[in-house]
């Protein structure tokens, strides 16, 4: 079947690269978490075990400061984005109306575009907004914690609702017209049908947006005020500054909040599957 | 006849309640995101004022204009081959990758495409950070290569740093649209070419990979225009010597304060990603 790559490209050619690619894509992972435990000042050597690195954490007040406003910004900016882009899911795939396109091209966007220029977007707009709120009412506003949250849903809601479209399309609208035949009203239909089948996909999209909210560098630096400030940037700001082996504990702290976050969509995709094959065997059945 | 129009009637409320569900984020996607969009284009036509304020006044071409300079157009060359560079690597190392893990197991198959997933929902700050560590001046590569006899490595702050970075930041991207297009791939028809006396490479050239262009083209653009934007790769690996367009972006914003000319250059970096989907759409391709 694949005899004809086969001959120009052997199957241990395959299989060598197949390795190389994983080792290349976690190597730096594993030796990252490894050199956070070195004694040696100098990250990147070996000095010996230590944990001590992870205590100076504890003492650092800037650092739980950012860490705090990292989370509550992505708790924020996710539920918000999460309910956005999830009305806008349904909208796109159950409805048809006017501007339908329009609103589709606009949330295809946010995607596609590069974060500096989102970056910039963002910059020019709270800046000529304040001004003209200013200049109008006479009302002072200041970059902060409410800027970076505006301009993380900004980007998360079209994320939300590519996840949650893809769920409705593979769904079976037969179901929702069930339940109207069975005089239940809109809401019902909703609460009790559309929901529970969407909510699989609506959580993904959520676990989507958190993890880009934490992720995001560029945005943020260009929203974020001189007292609120999230991880990711602090860390970055300290990385340009030099590398400390305190920036390897920190680091390793967001990996796994990180890996914690694709483990609950990785469950959430073969869940999501095991149920699908569940459907195929009793055909019928919808449990 | 009254049947047609409590239809219209009823079609007319759904065309409403489909309007009012997608209104509150079509508004906030007008506000916070159309707006300040048509705000950069209006300031990459706008003139610096001497204190490093914008005026919005006498409009003109000049912050394009600069995109033909030297500096500037260096930025920009340098950026383009840095990313093709970056989408060659990468396309070179997932076709394989990908032809691989579409003919294993279903078991295998999955772990796998987790195994390439995983990567990319890691926090992008950490993985260019460890790169950073790895690559580092008696760090663990350079102690590695002095060990086997090849002598230090110092690429820490050079662009094959930059390059290791970006392939290592968007592999994933390459990889998951090439499965998906090898996954999809008759192949009887790669028997077909073979019945009909084509060679290995030939079957290759003129079956495989026109089938598998869409996953082609959709990859590398999912790699070249992050790689042409990029910030914090650059910065993190190239120690913000080999300047980039997303750096060189960055500055004139943060630091040198030459909004229009910033502006004009985020949107010629729009327009990159704007004509490569349009390319792609035209390719046949249907959704990224």
């Amino acid at each position: 079947m694949s005899e004809t790559i086969t001959r120009r490209l052997p199957a241990w050619a395959l299989r060598t690269n197949g390795a190389v690619v994983l080792i290349f894509l976690y190597a730096p992972i594993i030796l990252l978490v490894v050199f956070s435990f070195s004694a040696s000042r100098i990250p990147g050597q070996w000095g010996g075990f230590t944990s001590e690195w992870y205590a100076t954490l504890f003492d650092d007040s800037r650092l739980q400061r950012t860490i705090s406003v990292s989370v509550k910004v992505a708790l924020v900016s996710t539920l918000l984005a999460t309910v956005l882009g999830t009305m806008s899911a349904l909208a796109l795939e159950r409805f048809k109306f006017r501007g339908r396109k329009v609103v589709d091209a606009l949330l295809y966007l946010p995607i596609i575009i590069p974060d500096v220029t989102m970056a910039v977007m963002m910059l020019m707009f709270f800046s000529q907004a304040f001004d003209l709120l200013d200049s109008v009412f006479g009302i002072g506003l200041s970059k902060g914690f409410a800027t970076i949250v505006v301009s993380h849903v900004a980007f998360n809601i079209a994320f939300v609702s590519v996840v949650v479209r893809a769920r409705i399309a593979g769904m079976d609208a037969t179901l929702e017209q069930a339940a109207s035949d069975l005089y239940a009203t809109r809401w019902q239909a909703f609460r009790f049908v559309t929901l529970p089948l969407i909510a699989p996909g609506v959580l993904g999209g959520a676990l989507l947006a958190i993890t880009l909210s934490l992720d995001d560098v560029v945005v943020t630096q260009f929203v974020a005020g001189p007292g609120s400030t999230t991880l990711p940037v602090y860390v970055f700001s300290l990385i340009r500054k030099g590398v400390t082996p305190t920036i390897n504990a920190v680091s390793v702290i967001m990996l796994v909040a990180s890996l914690i976050l694709v483990a609950g969509s990785v469950g959430l995709q073969r869940a999501n599957a095991s149920r699908g094959r569940q459907q195929l065997r009793t055909p019928g059945g919808t449990s | 006849m009254s049947v047609g129009i409590a239809e219209a009637k009823r079609e007319r409320s759904e065309r409403r309640r489909g309007f009012l569900l997608a209104l509150p984020s079509f508004a906030y996607m007008v506000l916070f995101f159309a707006v300040p969009l048509v705000i950069v284009l209006v300031y990459s036509f706008a003139t610096r004022t001497s204190t490093g304020s914008t005026a919005l006044s006498d409009w003109n071409l000049d912050a394009y204009r600069k995109l033909g300079e030297p500096i500037v157009r260096n930025v920009v060359v340098r950026s383009v081959i840095l990313a093709l560079v970056t989408t060659v690597i990468c396309l070179v190392v997932a076709y394989p990758f990908a032809w691989f893990c579409a003919h294993q197991r279903p078991t295998i198959r999955n772990l796998l495409l987790i195994a390439v997933m995983i990567p990319f929902w890691t926090n992008f700050l950490v993985r260019n950070y460890a790169w950073r560590i790895l690559l580092s001046n008696g760090g663990p590569i350079s102690s590695f290569t002095e060990a086997i006899g090849l002598g230090e490595t110092n690429i820490l702050f050079t662009k094959t740093a930059v390059v290791i970075g970006l392939v290592y930041a968007y592999l994933p991207f390459m990889i998951l649209p090439l499965y998906a297009s090898i996954d999809r791939l008759d192949r009887r028809l790669i028997e077909a070419g073979r019945d009909l006396y084509g060679s290995g490479s030939q079957t290759f050239r003129r079956i495989v990979l026109p089938l598998t262009m869409p996953g082609v083209i959709a990859g590398s653009i999912l790699v070249f225009v992050p790689s042409m934007g990029a910030y914090v790769t650059p910065e993190l690996l190239g120690g913000g010597k080999e300047t980039l367009l997303g750096s060189y972006i960055v500055t004139q914003f943060l630091t040198a304060r030459n909004w229009p000319v910033g502006a004009s250059l985020s949107f010629v970096l729009m327009a990159v990603m704007l004509v490569s989907t349009i390319v792609y759409f035209r390719s046949g391709g249907k959704n990224l």
